[in-house]
């Protein structure tokens, strides 16, 4: 159904979200916030070591501990393995972890839990657990990790719920070929040809409210779990398995949570809180530290990834060729698809080749695992493939925008790539029918007046000004997986309560949500009460991830609104005495020639007196397309020769994401993205010792962006309109990250002759390069 | 030990450990507005005021605050929901953990400069990390909040 934007009242315009107020009063609604006075305080005993087996671990000093409730080892909870990935079913991360194992596979890993009655006490219980280690060599280097004589999971019991490549005695967790066309072929036919490495760093999520879990016992004795989550859904579903307890016997309720970014699509204790409370009958909490955050969660896969790109005279690109290396860390979670990612969600951009390829493994490393982050791999290959883009512009002597207008997507076209790659599964073929690419290049050339600026402009002897550009696409869920849905329940006074499985993290899908029911119903949101995420409470959504919520959760809930609309009418024609097709409906009152019934009036009749009812709908959606937000960025950078430093003094974007259901969350979301993605470009680096000890464990070793970096960001919208999409929405969540790696690359390359070839792009990189070039 | 201090303006009696932290101290007495984002001081989301200027207190002992007067939101209920307006018109505000210490920071900024430039707006407020938002946006909502009396 397409809808004219002129007509929106409540989409695409400016709402204030439904919670910010609350949350800047600082209502109690974050997990922590909603713990029992009374509970268990659990802590973890961590490795010590990058890779070792358990000899012996006595724990019965620690028992002794006046307060100390409960401790548990690998001997003591269920031998199931699992994945913490937080992914649909049968999901295609391996499943490669226990709640506790014999072996420790980094430094940080779990080792044993304690509960105790407070946090001192679970803290000199930890202490008192004598561990006796048999040290192993870990595998610290992940382009040694493929058949190294240190195979990281040795033992029985783990497997693949489906083939994904899955070799664990080779150090593989997942691997990928696929191929359209004749590559070799066509990169010999090529007029010219680049053939580039990359490397990319782990980033960390460093979202705000650390990993955070409750547990108690409802009246019933069921158990509840308050878990700071992406995947509420998931979350109870694997708990289950994993414990081997019915479904039904299990709650999860996401509160609000303070931030994601596919941090918390993940498990991060509430296996813990589970059987705290399921063994002691007691409510329990678990916390994470901020340096478990960054030592003991997951990170961004590193990787590198080799791009050759074939092309003739003209600019016409005949082939990309793309090979990857992913280090998956400890454990494979979303080792495939983050990987698949990398080519799926990057190539198609420049859909006119005769031959693409891509491949590679993933391995595991003793190192922090990785797993779900914000552009999932897409920020990964758009570094690879956009830096090359601009290496291969300047060898054919072109303007790399020209390049990129020549071979890039455009509307009502499509990539082979769709059909044949999905997400650790094949894909579904697709056509384009948004896609405002040419638009969006246009557009941010004319706000950072790339004809004038590109390469460079000199400012001093020692100051030069450099502009890059990138393009990059995403997708906007999964096709025929994610699934959401919404149920609607019509309230005496004519509002509407809104139950929804959708999981706002922070990005506001409540208020999307919202804006999509309020504007179909013809009201104001304020006449929409959500609520969101709760297992018992809420019909199923598949959670906050893949970019999903919007177009997913959104369609879903305009679906639910469409039928109550319809719903509504039969029950005013009831009361009218009127055929349905009669009767008209503004929001507020039900009119057929001179006969009216007001909503509100209908509402508490169908309660009290006439045509008795509740009122209420369910609806569900999921995808039979994936359509991608598009986006082009530019960026003018600032560059010290003397010292390689450099400021990011404009980043320019322009966004196709659909219709912006609410055009400021939509730019908080291409924004924040963006902050991040420069944090990754530019600074922000996972590091270890040689001993596999993480070195960026906190806020001051590891830098994330403030407003000091941040000079100016210019941030447009096309006008767009998605036909499959709520309200004409694509996803806005993950593109906004996708773009800094190579546009800064690209800058300062121009600005200098230096090219950056690893993330993230440091002043001591460019000065070593400057030198370089002086030779 | 017993504490007393002034907590928004009411007096209040704590037995507390000699070496436990006020933001421990208040969440542990129900006042979860206080969001621990780091318990180290690095990430400016436990701010609150003492006397009136911005501190963190994960770090601060409750033992040296007897007889101080804290500030926490609630004592700022109506300056809160006024920023939070600004931080909506300018799409600053996401998942809201910094929110709190960030509105308690604004609102001492705002007592303490009459025409904040850019720059001294950042300097105060760059001690409040923020993961979501463009940071940008946050700059131009204090702008619009100051603007407003």
């Amino acid at each position: 159904m397409i809808v004219d934007k002129k007509k929106m009242r409540v989409v695409n315009n400016k709402t204030p979200s439904v919670d910010g107020k609350g949350l800047m009063q600082g209502r109690s609604f974050y997990t922590d916030d909603l713990a029992e006075q009374n509970s268990l305080v659990i802590k973890i005993l961590r490795s010590p070591h990058a890779f070792a087996r358990i000899k012996n671990i006595d724990v019965s000093e620690a028992q002794k501990i006046n307060g100390v409730a409960l401790v548990l080892t690998y001997k003591d909870v269920p031998h199931v393995s699992f994945s913490r990935a937080g992914q649909g079913y049968p999901e295609p991360s391996p499943h490669d972890k226990f709640i506790l194992d014999e072996y420790v596979r980094y430094v940080g890993d779990e080792v044993a839990m304690v509960a105790a009655n407070d946090e001192d006490t679970a803290i000199e219980a930890l202490k008192a657990i004598k561990v006796d280690y048999e040290v192993l060599d870990p595998v610290l280097n992940f382009e040694e990790a493929f058949e190294n004589k240190s195979v990281i999971h040795p033992e029985d019991g783990i497997n693949e719920m489906f083939p994904i490549g899955f070799d664990p005695k080779k150090n593989v967790a997942a691997s990928y070929e696929m191929q359209v066309g004749d590559v070799e072929k066509e990169l010999k036919k090529s007029d010219v040809v680049v053939d580039e490495t990359f490397y990319t760093q782990a980033q960390a999520h460093a979202m705000l409210e650390t990993h955070s879990s409750n547990a108690r016992l409802d009246e019933h004795n069921r158990l509840v779990i308050y878990s700071s989550t992406q995947t509420p859904f998931h979350m109870r579903r694997i708990l289950a398995t994993t414990l081997g307890m019915p479904v039904s016997q299990i709650r999860v309720i996401k509160p609000r949570v303070g931030g994601g970014f596919g941090g918390k699509q993940a498990f991060h204790g509430e296996f813990f809180c589970a059987l705290t409370t399921l063994r002691t009958g007691r409510p329990s909490r678990l916390v994470y530290t901020r340096e478990e955050v960054f030592g003991s969660s997951y990170t961004r896969h590193p990787m590198r990834i080799e791009m050759k790109i074939g092309a003739m005279k003209d600019g016409r690109i005949n082939a990309i060729d793309c090979r990857a290396l992913s280090d998956t860390g400890a454990y494979g979670e979303h080792s495939l698809t983050v990987f698949m990612i990398v080519g799926s969600k990057v190539l198609p951009l420049y859909n006119k080749v005769d031959a693409v390829r891509f491949g590679g493994r993933v391995v595991y490393t003793n190192h922090v695992p990785a797993g779900a982050y914000r552009g999932y791999g897409a920020i990964q290959g758009n570094y690879a493939l956009e830096a090359t883009i601009d290496m291969l512009a300047e060898k054919l002597g072109m303007d790399p925008k020209k390049v990129r207008e020549i071979n890039s997507m455009k509307e009502k076209e499509t990539s082979p790539i769709f059909e044949i790659m999905g997400e650790g599964t094949k894909g579904t073929a697709m056509i384009m029918e948004s896609c405002k690419l040419p638009y969006c290049i246009k557009r941010g050339a004319e706000l950072i007046d790339w004809e004038h600026n590109f390469p460079s402009k000199k400012v001093s002897d020692t100051k030069v000004r450099g502009y890059g550009m990138a393009i990059a696409m995403q997708g906007s869920g999964i096709p025929f997986m994610d699934m959401g849905s919404a149920t609607i329940k019509l309230n005496d006074g004519g509002s509407y309560m809104v139950t929804v499985g959708a999981t706002d993290i922070g990005q506001g899908s409540d208020t999307i949500i919202s804006q999509i029911v309020a504007e179909e119903l013809g009201t104001t949101v304020d006449k929409i009460i959500i609520y969101s995420s709760d297992t018992d409470l809420t019909p199923f959504d598949c959670g906050a991830y893949a970019s999903s919520t919007t177009y997913i959760s959104g369609n879903a809930a305009w679906n639910a609104a469409q039928k109550m609309r319809k719903r509504l009418i039969k029950e005013a024609a009831t009361f009218l005495e009127e055929k349905e097709d009669n009767i008209e409906f503004d929001g507020t009152t039900f009119t057929s020639g001179d006969k009216s019934i007001t909503l509100n009036e209908m509402s508490i009749k169908m309660l009290y007196n006439k045509n008795l009812q509740q009122v209420a709908v369910t609806e569900s959606y999921y995808g039979h397309v994936s359509p991608p937000p598009f986006m082009a960025a530019y960026a003018e950078v600032e560059v010290d020769l003397e010292t390689g430093e450099y400021d990011v003094l404009n980043y320019v974007t322009v966004t196709d994401c659909g219709t912006t259901i609410n055009p400021m969350l939509a730019r908080g979301q291409v924004e924040g993205g963006i902050v991040q993605g420069l944090g990754m470009a530019c600074f922000e680096a996972v590091k270890y010792d040689k001993k596999g000890n993480l070195l960026s464990n906190n806020f001051l070793n590891y830098h994330i962006p403030t407003n000091k970096e941040i000079h100016k960001l210019t941030t447009e919208f096309a006008d767009s309109y998605e036909p499959t999409g709520p309200f004409g929405a694509k996803s806005v969540g993950e593109i906004g990250i996708d773009t800094p790696p190579a546009v800064i690359c690209n800058a300062i390359y121009n600005a200098t002759g230096v090219r950056i070839h690893s993330l993230p792009i440091t002043p001591e990189k460019i000065l070593m390069g400057l030198k370089e070039l002086k030779k | 030990m017993l504490v007393s201090f002034y907590l928004n303006d009411v007096k209040v009696t704590y037995e507390v450990k000699p070496g436990e932290y006020l933001a421990n101290t208040l969440r542990s007495h129900g006042v979860k507005s206080v969001r621990i984002g780091c318990n180290e001081s690095t990430c400016g989301s436990c701010t609150l005021l003492v006397e009136g200027k911005p501190v963190m207190s994960c770090s601060i002992l409750t033992a040296s605050i007897e007889g101080k007067h804290i500030t926490t939101v609630e004592g700022i209920q109506e300056e809160a929901a006024k920023i939070s307006r600004h931080f909506s018109n300018e799409g600053a505000d996401q998942c809201g953990f910094c929110n709190v210490g960030l509105a308690l920071v604004i609102y001492a900024l705002k007592k303490e400069y009459k025409n904040p430039t850019d720059e001294e707006i950042k300097n105060y407020i760059v001690g409040n990390l923020c993961r979501c938002s463009g940071l940008q946006s946050q700059v131009n909502a204090i702008k619009a909040y100051l603007k407003e009396e």
